[in-house]
């Protein structure tokens, strides 16, 4: 996978994520260019685009569209699953997630992405691990161990 | 000094502006804020600080000067810090920055944390954005984490080397050793990251393919166990067994049993498996269906196996799911070329395709069905194609186009069909066509001798309906101004012949001329048109009168045809019945895709007449010493001249010494060019016979103009040394 973006009908991006290096206002160029593309669609069309040399694999959930851009070896089938896995582990951390939660705690929103994919590979094949080792993140958090100043919440 | 306000809060306030610009106040209030808090090194609250400038870059304001707050917050020993400053950094840094460099120090010393959640946090900032002199500095802790026993660090650390390898090729060898024994791993986040990472081995490096080439009975196995394992909570989806594992494995086996006759024998029976037991109701399984095509259809496999593939993406066709057909008509597309057969018995699920709503899949069909297009099936599929033609976006109509005269090129059952398809096309479509569709239709009807007045009489036909597609209107003005005494004289025998009049023809072309709808090419091949019936038609003065009235043009190029014309007509009109003379049948020479027309010097050869040449050489003192070679054809309607035109296995011009006086020697050679008898060469040898030297000799070349097709003719100039004396 080359990058992932999640944007609401109205064109707002509310994530992004980059597994390749590429500059500011290029990634800012092809995300307004795709989110144009991608807008543009009908519903009834088919989840699969060419858009550059890239394949775009994109689906909607409620009013956020989960988009990503994967190789032409990639299977773009397994790829939607690989949407709908993010999507049930963002419904179960949050507890029925609508597009506000994402909006308000989008570093947690980044946290999970960091957990389930890297460098836009699957690291764990369960839903339970990867919660689970998000939890005990979040725990982390909450509790003091380092002796220096107090931390404060965001 | 009150504490900076929280980042909910900020989202809220943000999300409460109702213009941008009132938001973009609201943000620059904050970023000053927040700049000069970074300034006081606030340790306490930089956290929040940097928390909110992340959200304002993602609503799209610039936030560089959070970048370094990132790698304090990195450095930080508190794991609220450490978690937004790594990705503050995968935000807001990449490789481009010499600041990243800074951040390799603290991400070497938390791969080597106490706690694994730091651990992990270093190697995804590593794995995701670390640049090639990061992954060279850090490539031995990643190394070393890969041969850990604790599975949640394994894992990462394979994708890690993932990344790792990417960034740095050469750093491949390292981390042989530690893929031991990853594939014993239990655990499915494991395995499936070191699947990843053999796979990334084995595809850049051969010499890491045949080492891993072994594995293959080890893979076989695994992917067995997932198939015949009972439900297992943890990796079920939709009743399948961790199916992203499944299609990883899958891959792998493609790229190790491509082109390795014992490594497909080993898989093919657990393919077949998998390929007949796989739930089809939900995507998954069709993903790992589709996987399993992919790699049957990649590897050594026998043919029974490859037919069951090509069958499961015919099914595939004909599934309700949009995305499923996509999928299937992709995989199609590139097994067409190696299982021809087995593809074409699915022809006409591919065609109906071509009906259905979405872009992409009537694309796809498109191109599939053009690559079906076979000897028998060409009447059936071009009315399929014409059909589609008619009714698709116009962003296809030029590759449709071309699709369509390419394959009636190539399979036209008859003559008569190939120049009805062009109609169709041209009348259809006549807008899309590409422009070097036109010279190609031009040489295909030249070519079909027989159909010349038939074609004429349906593109005049078409012309009177319809003069705004331009191609159509080139091809046709083309074919009138050849054909048109056909035309008049009512030869057709295809159909029912038309009467029309030499007046009404030539209406039809000059209302060419001055509509507004034709362009400047158009008009350049009406006038030529005009031009050229001026040796089939016997209307002479109206012709003359219409090209004298383009010699004044504002289109140059016009204006000079014109004012050639007009010179045929008055100085040179010996030349002209020749000049403009039948096209003889043209050879389709192809330059590097400019389909330039190298016969065409066939037409310019009767120009180079023994005295024109002279004319051209200024010396008009000289008797010229030429052979005329007798015509084996029968004289075409210009008359006696060097009639090379018609029959391509001609004799050859003898040399003549064009000019001989006061000691120079200048002589032509005519011979055919070796590679391609289709170019002729012209040889100018020039001599000095004396024992002085001449001076000021001036090579001077004139190339007269004929035809509307690029003319080809390369003067190369060698120059000899003087002989002196001999």
């Amino acid at each position: 996978m080359r990058f992932m973006l999640l944007f609401s009908r109205q064109g707002k991006l509310r994530l992004q994520k980059w597994y390749t290096a590429t500059a500011e206002r290029d990634k800012k160029k092809m995300v307004r260019e795709l989110m144009q593309v991608v807008l543009a669609r009908k519903p009834k069309m088919c989840s699969f685009l060419e858009w550059r040399d890239l394949k775009i694999v994109y689906k909607r959930y409620a009013s956020l569209y989960f988009c990503c851009a994967v190789e032409e070896q990639d299977n773009e089938l397994i790829t939607l699953e690989v949407i709908h896995r993010f999507v049930e582990l963002l419904d179960k951390y949050f507890g029925s997630v609508c597009e506000l939660d994402i909006i308000f705690n989008f570093e947690k929103a980044y946290f999970i992405l960091d957990e389930f994919l890297m460098g836009g590979e699957i690291q764990d094949t369960s839903k339970k691990s990867v919660l689970k080792a998000i939890e005990q993140a979040d725990l982390l958090q909450e509790v003091l161990i380092y002796c220096y100043i107090d931390q404060v919440d965001l | 000094m009150p504490a900076p306000i929280r980042l909910r809060e900020l989202i809220r306030t943000i999300r409460t502006a109702r213009t941008q610009a009132e938001e973009r106040e609201m943000i620059q209030k904050e970023c000053a804020a927040i700049r000069s808090s970074f300034r006081e090194e606030d340790n306490t609250y930089r956290c929040r600080n940097v928390a909110k400038l992340l959200y304002m870059h993602m609503l799209g304001y610039p936030a560089h000067f959070g970048q370094l707050e990132c790698l304090k917050l990195i450095a930080s020993q508190k794991f609220t810090d450490k978690r937004i400053g790594y990705l503050g950094a995968m935000l807001l840094l990449d490789e481009r920055q010499d600041v990243h460099l800074l951040m390799t120090n603290c991400i070497k010393n938390d791969l080597n944390h106490s706690t694994q959640y730091v651990q992990g946090l270093a190697l995804c900032t590593l794995g995701c954005m670390g640049s090639s002199e990061m992954c060279r500095d850090l490539a031995g802790e990643v190394e070393k984490l890969l041969k850990t026993s604790n599975s949640y660090l394994r894992k990462k650390a394979a994708l890690c080397a993932v990344h790792v390898i990417r960034k740095v090729p050469e750093l491949m060898e390292m981390f042989l050793p530690a893929t031991k024994n990853l594939l014993s791993e239990k655990n499915h986040g494991v395995l499936h990251t070191s699947v990843v990472l053999l796979t990334e081995m084995c595809e850049r490096s051969p010499d890491m393919l045949s080492h891993f080439r072994k594995l293959v009975p080890q893979l076989v196995r695994i992917l067995k166990n997932l198939i015949m394992s009972g439900y297992s909570p943890e990796h079920d989806v939709s009743g399948i067994s961790d199916p992203f594992l499944q299609v990883r494995i899958l891959r792998l086996l493609r790229i190790l049993g491509k082109g390795d006759d014992d490594s497909s024998e080993a898989m093919n029976d657990i393919l077949a498996q998998v390929a007949t037991n796989t739930e089809t109701s939900k995507n998954v399984g069709n993903a790992i269906l589709y996987e399993t095509v992919l790699t049957i259809m990649d590897i050594k496999s026998e043919s029974g196996l490859r037919v069951l593939a090509i069958n499961i993406l015919g099914r595939f066709l004909l599934n309700n799911d949009k995305n499923i057909r996509y999928v299937a008509l992709t995989s199609l597309l590139k097994t067409v070329q190696t299982d021809h057969n087995a593809v074409q018995r699915h022809r006409s699920t591919i065609v109906d395709c071509l009906k259905d709503l979405d872009v992409s899949i009537k694309r796809r069909a498109m191109e599939l069905s053009f690559a079906l297009v076979n000897g028998n099936n060409i009447r059936g599929m071009m009315k399929e194609l014409l059909y589609f033609l008619d009714s698709c976006d116009p962003d296809f109509k030029a590759d449709c186009a071309s699709g369509i005269f390419l394959a009636a090129e190539k399979y036209a059952p008859s003559k008569r069909w190939h120049i009805d398809t062009i109609m169709r096309v041209l009348t259809t479509a006549g807008s899309y066509v590409r422009d070097d569709s036109v010279p190609n239709l031009i040489q295909l009807i030249t070519n079909s001798v027989e159909m010349h007045a038939y074609t004429v009489q349906r593109l005049y036909k078409a012309l009177l309906d319809d003069i705004s597609q331009q191609p159509l209107v080139q091809v046709a003005s083309w074919c009138i101004g050849e054909y048109g005494d056909l035309l008049v004289s009512g030869q057709c025998e295809e159909e029912e012949p038309i009467q029309v009049s030499e007046d009404e023809v030539l209406d039809v072309l000059e209302g060419l001329l001055v509509s507004n709808l034709s362009t400047p090419v158009t008009r350049g091949y009406s006038l030529t048109a005009i031009m050229k019936l001026s040796t089939r038609f016997s209307s002479l003065n109206r012709i003359k009168k219409v090209v004298s009235i383009y010699g004044s043009s504002i289109d140059v190029e016009l204006q000079q045809r014109a004012v050639e014309y007009n010179a045929l007509f008055k100085k040179y009109d010996h030349m002209r019945p020749a000049l403009l003379e039948r096209m003889p049948i043209m050879e389709k020479t192809i330059f590097s895709g400019d389909g330039i027309f190298t016969v065409c010097l066939w037409s310019v050869f009767p120009v180079l007449q023994a005295n024109d040449l002279l004319d051209l050489l200024g010396g008009n003192d000289v008797v010229p010493i030429i052979q005329t070679t007798v015509p084996t054809k029968p004289a075409s309607a210009g008359g006696e001249l060097l009639d090379l035109l018609g029959d391509l296995s001609l004799t050859v011009i003898p040399p003549m010494t064009a000019y001989n006086k006061n000691g120079l020697i200048i002589e032509f050679t005519f011979e055919r060019s070796n590679p391609n008898p289709n170019i002729a060469v012209i040889t100018i040898h020039a001599t000095n016979s004396t024992e002085a030297d001449m001076t000021e000799f001036v090579f001077q070349a004139a190339v007269p103009k004929v035809c509307s097709f690029p003319s080809c003719i390369l003067i190369n100039l060698l120059f000899m040394s003087w002989c002196i004396g001999t």
